[in-house]
């Protein structure tokens, strides 16, 4: 077994290994946005910083108490100071890493996504939930999915009438929908 | 231990609605496993209003097995696109994509995915056994776990969920830390002052965990695989001959024992769980091998192991949470909150109060496990066929799931704000680096930590020295203190030794991580 297999590798794959990993490293690095730089490290360790600061003022005000009798800010209190303490760690020795992704216009594609949600969200207590979860299908299959019309058609009415048949009668969660029966 | 209770939890399982939910919650867990993109935590937090509709129902036990099913599911589904496509499904099987590609390359797919479902199968069984020894051995002991041990572990398991997962350290501690200030959100359970509520009414109940874990968890990771591009379709290899011959199952038998073990050790420790115990036992096989070249061109032991591994330790993860009420990792967050969301407390006490639940959740990963290597085997086909549709149609799908499962759990438009909010900033955070599994674990068990605090303080009188005299809590402390000092010590060293070189490419851990992380 091991030695066939070893005949194979040496007759027809080169190194099958590193094949691998070059390829792995390739498809990576296609389907992410590239790494950013120290502002996308800098910025997420300032807004921890201040929300740190923030908590820790609002704690302050709730009252410390002491160890023997801990007030209702004591807590809250400590876990600031220990948010403010790791934001300047990582402001110090952070600033170097590579682990934040660029925005990119494909970031927009999000915003439209969320903007979505949001939209859902609006609409769902007055005009039930059927037209707006058929919109939303309609623009992520259509606009963030790129699928043909038809399909986008086909798969936004059935899935709203699936989870209509879900939620109203599998669950007997009520849910506002404008169609009764 | 109580064998009748045993036994009746065998009854339990076997009811028809039960086995039902058994077998939808294996199917969901291996079909997201199969699918890459949402994980095992992030589709428990989506199908948590789902729980809570059941568990009105009365289906309360029925609920969580489905949602444990969803996690063991999700390891044997992950490792079908490893093999085929060299796309991990789960972080978890990451290390299974060296071994298993180069055999699929060499025509032997069929082997590999046979093999992983035998030791995924036996990694799994051999865990619920252990679960089913040692659960009520450690339930009994944690029953005298006063607010300092309560305090001192969770505090414990969220550094562990923080240094030991994906990334970079100290990002994951400031989400942990954000986790535990979230928890302080509404009034205080002691002097009922209102905190951070900002004259709100709808934040004086504090923020839902549910909502949290939806908006980081589901919205976070659908928002950010909106961004990822699909230029290429994905052709998996073909598969001949699913069933192994004798000569690879006695080739990767020690294999497999040698992974069960790994991972049920590595799954109960909290942080650990899968993904670790995977990469544990890639290296434990790599060590052993008389010609470690082998591995990453072919050997069937870098896919037995692993594979065993991470279905252990997803089993064994279940053992601190069902006994003493501390999750482990991410997805065993999830199962706390459903725990909650349902109506029932996690702890000690759960397998004396709520024998049907304990152990009707434990005796239905004896039959999920078994119906999954039925399903695996035989039925890879069709869920290779599933790998051809496009992400495209599935992300509206999960969102609308999201969005309208959210409202459901309050009848709360609220919600779904705060839910879409949280999104965001999961978003933002993955985009950014850090991990939003920390933050998730760490506002789960925020409350728990604030009171065991308070309380062993009110107990000490105000002498923090408490935590350390007594036994229990004590050991705990030397943890902690050993997990923070560890890293900073191995800091000092590597900047000392690697002063001539500037950084260190060959360490294969942090190389494994990044991988980890992608998903």
């Amino acid at each position: 077994m091991t030695m066939s297999e070893r005949e194979t590798r040496t007759a027809d794959e080169p190194d099958i290994l590193a094949e691998l990993q070059a390829e792995v490293a390739r498809d990576l690095a296609e389907e992410r946005p590239p790494a950013g730089g120290p502002a996308y490290q800098v910025i997420p360790a300032l807004v921890v910083l201040v929300l740190g600061a923030g908590a820790a003022y609002l704690a302050h005000g709730y009252g410390l108490g002491s160890l023997r009798r801990p007030g209702p800010g004591l807590w809250p209190f400590a876990v600031s100071v220990l948010i403010m303490v790791l934001a300047v760690v990582l402001l110090v020795v952070g600033r170097t890493l590579d682990d934040a992704e660029k925005f990119t216009r494909s970031s927009l594609l999000v915003l439209v996504g969320a903007a979505t949600f949001v939209g859902l969200g609006l609409l769902l207590p007055t005009l039930g939930f059927e037209i707006p979860a058929i919109l939303l299908g309609i623009v992520w299959l259509r606009f963030l999915g790129g699928e043909t019309w038809r399909s986008t058609i086909v798969i936004s009415v059935a899935t709203t009438a699936v989870f209509y048949v879900l939620f109203l009668y599998g669950l007997k969660i009520p849910l506002p929908h404008l169609i009764a029966f | 231990m109580d064998f009748n209770a045993f036994i009746d939890g065998f009854a339990v399982v076997t009811q028809p609605t039960n086995l039902m939910y058994c077998l939808i919650g294996v199917l969901i867990g291996m079909l997201i496993g199969v699918l890459p993109g949402l994980g095992p935590a992030a589709t428990m937090a989506i199908l948590l209003p789902i729980a809570y509709g059941a568990a009105s129902d009365g289906n309360q036990v029925a609920a969580i097995i489905m949602l444990a099913g969803i996690y063991y599911g999700a390891q044997y589904g992950g490792t079908i696109t490893s093999v085929l496509l060299r796309i991990p499904g789960e972080a978890s099987s990451v290390v299974t994509v060296f071994d298993g590609f180069a055999l699929a390359k060499q025509g032997k797919a069929g082997t590999a995915l046979g093999i992983a479902a035998i030791g995924s199968f036996v990694g799994a069984t051999v865990s619920i056994i252990g679960l089913t020894l040692l659960g009520p051995i450690v339930a009994s002991y944690a029953l005298d776990f006063g607010p300092p041990e309560y305090a001192a572990l969770a505090l414990l398991g969220v550094l562990l969920v923080a240094t030991v997962g994906n990334g970079n350290t100290v990002k994951a501690l400031v989400a942990a830390a954000i986790g535990l200030l979230l928890a302080t959100v509404g009034s205080d359970s002691f002097s009922s002052a209102d905190r951070f509520t900002f004259n709100t009414l709808e934040l004086q109940s504090g923020i839902d965990f549910v909502v949290v874990a939806m908006g980081l968890f589901g919205v976070g990771e659908i928002l950010y695989n909106l961004e990822e591009r699909h230029g290429k379709p994905h052709v998996p290899a073909a598969i001949a001959n699913i069933w192994p011959s004798r000569k690879d199952l006695k080739q990767s038998s020690p294999a497999i024992a040698r992974g069960s073990v790994i991972g049920f050790f590595l799954g109960v420790l909290p942080g650990g769980g899968a993904v670790m115990a995977s990469l544990a036992a890639y290296a434990a096989e790599k060590k052993v091998a008389k010609d470690p070249s082998r591995f990453g061109r072919g050997a069937i032991e870098g896919v037995a192991g692993p594979e065993s591994a991470n279905n252990a330790a997803a089993t064994s993860s279940f053992i601190p949470l069902l006994t003493i009420g501390i999750p482990a990792n991410a997805s065993m967050a999830m199962l706390y909150a459903a725990l909650l969301v349902v109506g029932v407390a996690p702890g000690p006490q759960l397998i004396d109060e709520r024998p049907d639940l304990f152990w009707g959740v434990v005796n239905s990963m004896y039959i999920g496990n078994l119906i999954l290597l039925a399903l695996s085997i035989p039925l890879v086909g069709i869920f290779v066929k599933i790998l051809r549709v496009r992400p495209a149609i599935l992300a509206p799908i999960t969102a609308l799931i999201t969005i309208l499962g959210v409202y459901t759990i309050n009848n709360s438009v609220f919600d779904i704000f705060v839910m879409i909010a949280f999104g965001i900033v999961g978003y933002l955070m993955k985009k950014t680096g850090f991990e939003p599994g920390p933050m998730v674990l760490a506002f789960v068990l925020g409350s728990l930590v604030e009171s065991s605090f308070r309380r062993s303080m009110l107990l000490f009188e105000g002498d923090p020295t408490g935590f350390v005299t007594r036994p229990i809590s004590g050991v705990i402390i030397v943890f902690i203190v050993m997990v923070i000092a560890l890293p900073v010590i191995q800091l000092v060293l590597r900047r000392r030794s690697s002063s001539n070189t500037p950084s260190d490419p060959s360490n294969p851990s942090e190389h494994h991580d990044q991988e980890a992380g992608v998903r």
